[in-house]
């Protein structure tokens, strides 16, 4: 399949960074492009535990796939959160439950985000937008 | 000046960490094992394993020497007045439940239970646990600003209805020895039971069970450079009597038929089960390895690079240090940059340290904090570490910032 423009505009700008200073960078980057959550989403419900940090995900199924949104108080983590958006939205629900997440991860050379002794939430994100989006998948 | 640690070498874990550029500072969560423990593991691997307490056979006996060799050692690493006072467990955690199940029948509704704010998750959930089941009262010490249980508070709050006081000696998050001897001295007016929690005190002093006079002191060997899954717990003779058996299954009866049993006392008896035979003999090893090192230098080595570490934490702006560390460790956040930010930016540059709440969540509550970075350290470590880390803190705070 098809990648989106945004997520081949990740591929290509992580893809080439060198070091984990320009990793950071790129990652403060891309978080402070995330669409913005109203104080009212910010609310218990959207709350992703598992995270050392505050992360909210909000989702809705759509005639052109899943919109996925989502923040967090820190800026690595949106800048995660960034990317992982751009691979996901767009996909319809069956699409979201097979994606193979640890494999964009890598190809950004960010996989070492996901592992298991990671408590910053990644996998519970990719864990919450699979429930989301199982019941119509 | 720079200051290296003689005991390094003995670590082959260090080296392997090195060559893979990583500064292991994380020693409070786990420590390295000197090569003397990995020699007696696999040393008992290779000449043969056996069940322990239980066979006539060679390979038994010598199993079973060896594994009540090490009791012989950590009775004399505590002062413990006999072997029959050091029970094992699967780790610190282990014998606080233990603890927690084993002393239920001494209180009844009504009773309190004093605990301190800064406790480990696995000297509080144990204990909390137990007073829900018996409708008894936590009572849980407030801490002074610098991060010791606050005195008079304390005076207020062990009382006559206290039956038992468990304890850190020193915390995982602040750093402080703890003022166990008032502690236990005020818990004792009233006749309740003391508790000390050792993991991280045992790892960075000499303690005397019999002056501190304590009822129950626990450690874990993963800390003290020993192998993980074994816990010591020492009980006062007395006190081990008024333990109720807990877990059930082999060797711990001394008569078993289908509908009773009659079970022996500590420290069998508390002992259900094959035991982690290898990892108590290598625990075994690691305390002589610890014997044989000169204790004053070993302390002032820690000592120095601890200073050094507050020092450094304390030049750098923004930074704020929990509590007034005394010892082996020292949790920080730093103004205006959020923690897992910092954590994942060390993490890049290969400092492992440890980013959280430490297994502390209601210290982390009452501080206002949703985490912090720990910086701990252990015999091996050297100003080396320390600089390394100093410098990626400055690089991830200015890419931060
Ligand atoms: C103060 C303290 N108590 C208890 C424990 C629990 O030890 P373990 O996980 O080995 O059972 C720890 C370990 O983190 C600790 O630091």
């Amino acid at each position: 399949m098809t990648l989106p423009d945004s997520a081949n505009e990740a591929l290509a700008a992580f893809g080439q960074s060198g070091g984990w200073e320009q990793r950071a960078r790129l990652l403060m980057q891309w978080g402070d492009r995330l669409e913005p959550l109203s104080d009212e989403e910010k609310q218990e419900a959207n709350r992703v535990h598992g995270c050392e940090s505050q992360v909210w995900l909000v989702g809705e199924p759509g005639a052109d796939g899943w919109r996925f949104r989502a923040t967090s108080d820190a800026r690595l983590i949106r800048g995660l959160l960034a990317v992982l958006l751009v691979r996901v939205n767009g996909l319809a629900g069956d699409e979201l439950v097979k994606l193979d997440l640890a494999d964009w991860f890598a190809q950004l050379g960010l996989a070492r985000h996901l592992s298991p002794s990671r408590s910053n939430g990644m996998n519970a994100v990719l864990q919450r937008m699979r429930e989301l989006a199982r019941p119509t998948g | 000046m720079a200051l290296d640690s003689p005991w390094r070498s003995d670590f082959p874990a260090l080296a392997a960490f090195e060559a893979e550029g990583q500064v292991y500072l994380d020693s409070a969560a786990t420590a390295q094992k000197p090569q003397a423990v990995l020699d007696a593991l696999l040393g008992y691997y290779t000449s043969g394993a056996a069940n322990v307490h239980r066979a006539q056979h060679l390979p038994g006996e010598r199993a079973t020497r060896a594994f009540e060799a090490t009791r012989t050692k950590a009775t004399h690493w505590l002062n413990a007045h006999s072997p029959a006072e050091i029970v094992f467990t699967r780790g610190a955690t282990e014998a606080f439940n233990l603890l927690a199940y084993g002393l239920e029948a001494e209180f009844e509704a009504g009773d309190e239970i004093v605990i301190s704010a800064l406790e480990h998750h696995a000297n509080l959930l144990p204990w909390q646990q137990l007073a829900l089941r018996r409708g008894l009262r936590l009572l849980v010490l407030p801490l002074t600003a610098e991060g010791v249980v606050d005195m008079d508070a304390a005076r207020e709050l062990i009382g006559p209805q206290t039956r038992l006081l468990a304890i850190s000696q020193l915390s995982n998050v602040l750093g402080c020895w703890q003022p166990l001897t008032e502690l236990i001295a005020l818990a004792k007016v009233h006749d309740a039971l003391t508790v000390v929690d050792g993991a991280q005190g045992v790892v960075h002093g000499r303690h005397d069970v019999q002056v501190l006079g304590c009822d129950f002191y626990v450690f874990s060997s993963h800390k003290l450079y020993g192998p993980e899954g074994v816990g010591v717990l020492y009980g006062r003779s007395e006190a081990l009597q008024r333990l109720r058996h807990w877990q059930f299954g082999g060797e711990m009866v001394h008569l078993a038929d289908y509908h009773s049993a009659d079970f022996h006392g500590a420290p069998m008896g508390f002992e259900a089960g094959t035991p982690p035979i290898g990892g108590v003999i290598a625990l075994g090893a690691a305390l002589d390895y610890l014997g044989s090192l000169d204790t004053g230098a070993l302390f002032a080595h820690e000592a120095v690079l601890h200073g050094k570490l507050l020092a450094g934490l304390k030049v750098r702006d923004g930074v704020r240090v929990l509590g007034t560390p005394q010892a082996a460790l020292a949790s920080f956040v730093v103004d205006g940059v959020h923690t897992a930010d910092l954590a994942h930016l060390l993490g890049e540059q290969g400092i492992a340290v440890r980013a959280g709440q430490h297994c502390a969540m209601p210290l982390y509550k009452r501080l206002g904090l949703t985490g912090a970075i720990r910086v701990s350290l252990g015999l091996y470590n050297d100003t080396a570490d320390l600089d390394h880390f100093f410098t990626a803190l400055d690089r991830a705070l200015e890419l931060l910032r």
